[in-house]
């Protein structure tokens, strides 16, 4: 089904090549390409100037819905891609003020072309008369509300994490493939299957919360009556996350995508904050998730039991809890929650087959940071690690940021090794 | 279905660059968890380190091929030390969490755009490896008998890769042996007894810490000499988890199961990827692309690593009784 998605968009970008470029009898195979986003958002519209090196011209695009452009080239070697600023939108500029590039394209091979675009303003860019005290604020309030957002999609998978630790005791680092498992099966029922965005999430995640059921009833349940070690079991998620990593990547690609729906929305200005309405939208579904969750084991029975089971297993099952029935109820529920962040994540970048890999360090960070087994110590870390992975761009250049979270990581182990709300005795 | 090249390749794997630098860095994992108890996740920072530093002495810094073997070795200790004074007081698994993340951290920092002067980014450094192949004995020509033939560079590599093999091997049978090592096994087993005893168990831990983080690293100058070229995101977290699947099917806390697990480990990995990708040209599957190869074989790795695990945690040779896989 995806090939055939596949077939046809190429089949369509092909047919307007064609009608752009009647007189270029350049095959696609070999040529310049690119994606422009801003704040996460595909920028449209974007005039892109392609000419050879000694400064004829090649061909002239523009960005698409999807934000990407494509130039076929004839010939392999040098070209000089000019993105034209005034074309850009207005609060956006390119990353160092520098708007020219000129990549090297080789025999049959598309080479890709960065424009990474900022905020007017941001550190990096020299040639900016703003800048004052304002417009620090005003991006330091910016940076504020992206990381709120991905500390709402890193606590949504922290909590499975730290219910699944504090039962069972694993430190479970195929965690991130479930959030990798959310953002596909979505992407499946999206694209594939050509439901809406919003049915094909619901779709997803009670199907991950199945399989997180699944995983505990038939293999980590199983593995637990052997008598498995914690270390061990530790190790076996190892091998299960190479393992789901590599389906992703056999049946997805090693290519980014995205929905179907949603993807290219115009921003909406609240205050100093500029953002798609998705994004609104997502943050309350999350917050609303994470309160609901949140109730639900200051409340209820369930919840209750889960707690207790997450703070003495022995203690929790001789009062007559049925620690199984519990735990299966966390795995559960943290597999669908856990692919709820994942199509969140998907939804404000893109999917990758990595990308729960690549936040799982993350995850981490705010599990421990907050606590390990604790519920609410992996809410308060996760949006604590959010925010300061954002707003320490305002210093740092934002291929550094995960390096700081993971650096307060590492401090927060030094010296208060139990976390915000955790108790001492958990360092063991 | 070529099944001579198959072969070929497959037996050549046995003793190949990958198998060497592999075998290496689950040595230093072998002293880490297997005889130690430590959880080190982070040993690709290991061999990172020591890639980067000697890539970085002789390219940026202009220094001489042994004063970059020397900053890189020098770098291996620093990192152990630097890793270990926080994290060897934690649990095992926080300090899993701690070593990945610093692995992460030092990768991140390699690559970064910020400090393309002196890494070179994401493309890495090359052009080091120069004085190394100056000291090479071997004559242009090819080497070997029979399928095991080799250039004369990579039969340098090879033999200098084999001997370090050899000495590391070698050092951690006398040193198990010796009162040191019962006292790394006994902090394995049973840490509170250790310390009971009088011992300082940070103290050995560190010492342990910094063995194996060593002997991780010759691995890293393999990779960097071998390839003649050092890139971060070979150094990334898979390299650390292969290197442990390795170490298990070897069997851990002995001194030879890593060698003769990374041997399996390729022999295995290049086989697969032989026959399906024969297969797959020869039309036999006609479901698989010829990019889906690779990731089947990798896939197939971590379901390894699960049955291993779950039924003979010990690997090949090693003993039940010794491997520490249970929480304390």
């Amino acid at each position: 089904m995806r090939r055939a998605v596949i077939a046809f968009t190429a089949f369509l970008s092909g047919l307007v090549l064609l009608l752009t470029a009647p007189a270029q009898a350049a095959t696609a195979d070999q040529g310049l390409r690119g994606t422009l986003t801003f704040q996460g958002q595909p920028v449209n519209g974007v005039k892109i100037v392609v000419t050879t090196e000694s400064g004829q011209p090649v061909a002239q695009v523009t960005t698409n819905a999807q934000g990407t452009w494509q130039v076929p080239v004839e010939k392999a070697g040098r070209y000089k891609v000019t993105l034209d600023v005034a074309t850009l939108p207005k609060n956006a500029a390119v990353r160092g003020g520098n708007n020219v590039r000129t990549p090297t394209v080789y025999e049959g091979n598309m080479s890709t072309v960065l424009f990474a675009l900022q905020p007017k303003g941001a550190p990096g860019q020299p040639a900016e008369e703003a800048g004052g005290e304002g417009s620090f604020w005003t991006q330091a309030a910016q940076l504020a509300f992206e990381g709120l957002n991905l500390g709402l999609i890193i606590a949504l998978a922290a909590l499975g994490l730290s219910l699944i630790y504090g039962t069972t005791g694993l430190t479970n680092f195929a965690h991130g493939e479930l959030v990798t498992l959310g953002a596909i099966l979505a992407y499946a029922f999206n694209v594939g299957v050509g439901l809406h965005l919003i049915p094909a999430a619901v779709i997803a995640v009670i199907l991950a919360g199945g399989l997180g059921y699944a995983q505990d009833r038939f293999f980590w349940g199983a593995l637990r009556k052997r008598g498995t070690g914690t270390i061990a079991m530790m190790i076996i998620s190892i091998g299960v996350a190479l393992f789901l990593r590599y389906v992703f990547l056999i049946f997805f690609g090693g290519q980014n995508e995205a929905f179907a729906q949603y993807t290219a929305q115009p921003g909406i200005e609240i205050g100093p904050i500029s953002a798609a309405p998705k994004n609104f939208v997502a943050m309350g579904i999350e917050l609303l998730v994470l309160i609901v969750v949140g109730v639900a084991l200051l409340r209820t029975r369930t919840g209750k039991a889960a707690r207790a089971v997450a703070d003495n297993p022995a203690l929790a099952s001789s009062s007559g809890i049925n620690v199984d029935r519990v735990i299966r109820i966390i795995w559960t529920m943290g597999g669908a929650i856990a692919a709820l962040a994942g199509i969140m994540l998907g939804l404000s970048q893109n999917l990758k087959y990595t990308m729960g890999q690549d936040i799982l360090l993350l995850i981490f960070a705010g599990v421990t940071l907050g606590g390990l087994g604790t519920a609410f110590g992996a809410l308060v870390g996760s949006l604590i690690v959010g925010l300061f992975i954002q707003l320490s761009t305002l210093w740092v250049p934002p291929e550094l940021k995960s390096v700081g979270a993971l650096a307060v990581l590492i401090i927060v182990l030094l010296f208060r090794p139990q976390g915000i709300l955790g108790r001492r005795e958990r360092i063991g | 279905m070529d099944w001579v090249t198959i072969i070929s390749t497959t037996v050549k794997a046995a003793v190949g660059v990958e198998t060497v630098l592999y075998a290496l860095a689950a040595i230093g994992i072998n002293v880490h968890f297997g005889y130690t108890g430590l959880l080190n996740f982070g040993q690709a920072a290991f061999m990172a380190v020591a890639g980067y530093g000697l890539a970085v002495t002789v390219t940026v810094l202009g220094l001489p091929f042994w004063v970059g073997i020397g900053v890189g070795l020098l770098a291996a200790v620093l990192l152990a030390i630097i890793l270990g004074i926080p994290t060897l007081r934690l649990r095992a698994d926080y300090l899993a969490i701690v070593t990945i993340a610093a692995a992460e951290i030092i990768r991140l920092i390699f690559r970064s755009v910020a400090f393309k002067n002196v890494f070179g980014g994401s493309d890495g450094q090359r052009g080091f490896s120069d004085g190394f192949y100056a000291l090479n004995p071997f004559p242009e020509g090819d080497y070997g008998f029979g399928w095991f033939t080799f250039n004369n560079r990579v039969t340098w590599v090879l033999f200098v890769g084999w001997i370090l093999i050899a000495l590391s091997c070698l050092i951690v049978y006398l040193l198990m042996k010796s009162p040191w090592g019962r006292v790394l096994k006994a902090i394995r087993e049973d840490e509170d007894a250790v310390r009971a005893l009088g011992k300082n168990v940070f103290s050995y831990k560190m010492q342990s810490l910094i063995l194996g983080g060593v002997i991780g690293a010759l691995g890293g100058f393999i990779y960097g000499l071998a390839f003649a070229s050092v890139q971060p995101d070979i150094f990334g977290t898979e390299t650390t988890f292969f290197a442990y699947t390795i170490v298990i099917l070897g069997g851990a806390a002995r001194v030879l199961g890593p060698v003769v697990g990374s041997m399996i480990f390729w022999v295995l990995l290049v086989l697969v990827n032989g026959i399906l990708s024969g297969a797959v040209e020869a039309g036999y599957l006609p479901f698989m692309a010829p990019t889906q190869v690779g990731p089947v074989r990798f896939l197939l790795v971590g379901i390894g690593l699960i049955l291993l695990l779950v039924y003979r945690p010990q690997g090949i040779f090693g003993d039940k009784r010794e491997i520490a896989i249970d929480a304390r």
